[in-house]
């Protein structure tokens, strides 16, 4: 290679280089534009039933039968709120609010408590016998629950507790296999030397649960929290075995006892309704969005 | 193992055993109590003509289990939850990848758009699935409205024994936010250095998801369709309040078999047969796909 050729070779491949920053810069634009092109329709598809309830439980009822349908409410008819929360008589909205509220905080705190100490002692302690026991737990997370249904019912009826809240609140006490593996999961991440320190300082596991373990697992009790505030706000299946009085019944099954009462026709009053079951489990999701995403992450992280 | 087992163990290793009992033994209880206990009580039920009352309990061997396979709708009650589960699985999981990928790139705004993908399945009960009644309703839903505005007559969904299937599957794939949000933490955990030497080698984009991407990403894959399976066993709300088995069998699955025959008929024994087999059939699905799982899932060493 000789001299001259070399130094234009240099400034070619300057040129050169600039074209291709440009063409990177170009097709960088094109794939931002790309993935906002995907992105924005996804959204508006992933809106479409709330925006199908909420629509519906502003609309009269010819309108909700109206053909060709329309998207828009008009007129936009705010009292089905009211009147759709009125239900019929036998079935008392207000109460089975209060109903699911009590079993839905009764085991969110018992589902913390139970599987933050089974959590720790997965995560941080030894024992003989311990691999053994964490197989079974991570075979009973995919132990369907329908297949234990019978039994539980069973038993639940020979301990007379049929018919009351206790089926429903006492389970969560005992805690929950997926919860364990998550918190578990969490808890391995957090370093050895602090436990050590804290070990030096005389403490106790109690104390290092309490005072370390807990503290630096916000995320993941928040995401605990959130799951099992969602899990027992929709749970359907349970209330719909266990309970029978009306009094006691929680909203799910008073929704769907709402459906079967009107035959199927004022579905306007239904879907305001059921906007109004939903918001709870919106706004919770809404305020806790930042720590549920960082701790589901955990649950596939592999270890 | 044994030995190990029989080992003396220090004072201190000792009481930090016993702490460790004494904190996972609610949830032992709860195993004994209301799993493992079940479970074994299921198996004895299934031997019985147990209908609702313990009077005129008796045994009957086998009797409810050749009763199931000879019973047709048992047959098509399998084969729908086959049905649903393969849609719903390998649906799911390529449209949760899909969107894990989207909320991969570095663009703005993807905090909003994860958190609007993920609003569905937190939502999933009683009150969606009356609007998907709704949204499929074959004259005045929003889905065939739409697919008449693009001039295709859309079927009946929910109310055709060919589509309730389908529509289910459709319906499951909104909520696959879980699954997304794991993918999403498995994309964003694989090594950068990886990329940047495919990229040295020349590697095109569709190269390096698959020599990349896909087996980096497979454990992660191979959880979420683990767990996949066994939940698209459980969607007994949806059925429920959507199409109570029907039209006719078309959309009768394993659950609501299970729940017809013990808490419509109160036919206990045979109930808890299904019982005992949906468990097995799942441990089954499960034992497979481990099987197969070593053929394509990757480890790191």
């Amino acid at each position: 290679m000789t001299r001259p050729t070399a130094a234009k070779g240099a400034t070619r491949k300057a040129k050169a280089d600039t074209a291709w920053h440009r063409s990177i810069k170009g097709r960088r634009a094109l794939a931002v534009l790309l993935t906002f092109a995907l992105l924005i329709p996804l959204g508006i598809l992933f809106v479409v039933p709330f925006f199908v309830m909420l629509s519906t439980a502003l609309k009269t009822k010819p309108q909700i039968f109206q053909f060709p349908p329309s998207l828009i409410p008009d007129p936009i008819v705010w009292a089905n709120f009211p009147e759709g929360w009125r239900g019929y008589d036998f079935i008392d909205f207000t109460g089975c609010t209060w109903n699911s509220v009590k079993i839905t905080v009764n085991n969110i705190i018992g589902n913390l408590v139970s599987c933050t100490l089974a959590a720790y002692a997965f995560a941080r302690l030894k024992a003989r016998g311990k691999n053994i026991f964490f197989g079974i737990l991570l075979a009973t997370m995919l132990l369907p629950n329908e297949a234990v249904l019978i039994p539980q019912y069973v038993l639940f009826r020979i301990l007379g507790w049929n018919d009351t809240h206790l089926p429903l609140m006492v389970p969560p006490w005992f805690g929950w296999p997926f919860f364990i593996f998550l918190l578990r999961q969490f808890f391995m991440t957090i370093p050895e030397e602090l436990v050590d320190a804290a070990k030096i300082d005389g403490a106790g596991h109690a104390r290092i649960l309490m005072q370390i373990f807990v503290p630096l697992s916000k995320p993941a009790l928040a995401t605990l929290a959130i799951f099992a505030f969602v899990g027992n706000w929709n749970n359907f299946f349970g209330p719909l075995l266990y309970l029978r009085t009306p009094e006691i019944q929680t909203l799910p099954v008073c929704l769907v006892q709402y459906q079967g009462a009107y035959g199927n026709t004022d579905w306007n009053l239904m879907m305001a309704v059921a906007t109004i079951t939903v918001i709870p489990v919106l706004l919770i999701f809404i305020f806790g969005q930042r720590y549920f995403v960082e701790g589901i992450a955990t649950s596939g992280v592999k270890r | 193992m044994y030995r190990r087992l029989l080992k003396p163990i220090s004072p201190s290793a000792r009481r930090e055993e016993r702490i460790f009992y004494l904190f996972i033994l609610p949830w032992l209880i709860g195993l004994v109590v209301f799993n493992a206990g079940p479970i074994l009580g299921i198996l004895g039920l299934s031997f019985t003509d147990w209908r609702i009352s313990f009077e005129g309990l008796n045994f009957v061997g086998l009797e409810n289990y050749r009763t199931l396979f000879a019973d047709e709708t048992f047959w098509i009650s399998v084969g729908n939850t086959l049905y649903i589960t393969v849609g719903r699985v390998v649906l799911g999981t390529i449209f949760a990848l899909f969107l894990a990928i989207l909320l991969n790139q570095k663009v703005p705004g993807i905090p909003f758009f994860r958190a609007v993908y993920y609003l569905p399945s937190v939502t999933a009960g009683v009150a969606v699935a009356l609007v998907w009644i709704w949204i499929f309703n074959p004259q005045v839903g929003i889905l065939n409205h739409t697919l008449r505005l693009i001039g295709i007559k859309g079927p009946t969904w929910i109310h055709s024994t060919v589509w309730v299937k389908p529509s289910l599957i459709i319906m499951s794939i909104f909520t696959v936010g879980p699954n997304m949000i794991i993918l999403l933490a498995g994309l964003q955990g694989i090594p950068k250095e990886l990329y940047e030497a495919a990229d040295i080698d020349g590697a095109g984009t569709w190269d390096k998801f698959v020599n990349v991407t896909l087996p980096m990403l497979s454990p992660v894959l191979f959880f979420v369709i683990i767990i996949s399976v066994a939940a698209s066993f459980q969607n007994f709300t949806e059925i429920r309040v959507m199409t109570q088995g029907g039209p006719g069998e078309s959309s009768n699955v394993l659950v609501w078999y299970l729940w017809e025959n013990a808490f419509v008929y109160f036919q206990m024994g045979v109930a808890s047969a299904v019982a005992w087999i949906i468990f097995l059939l799942l441990m089954g699905l499960t034992g497979i796909q481990f099987r197969l799982g070593r053929r394509w899932v990757f480890y790191e060493v």
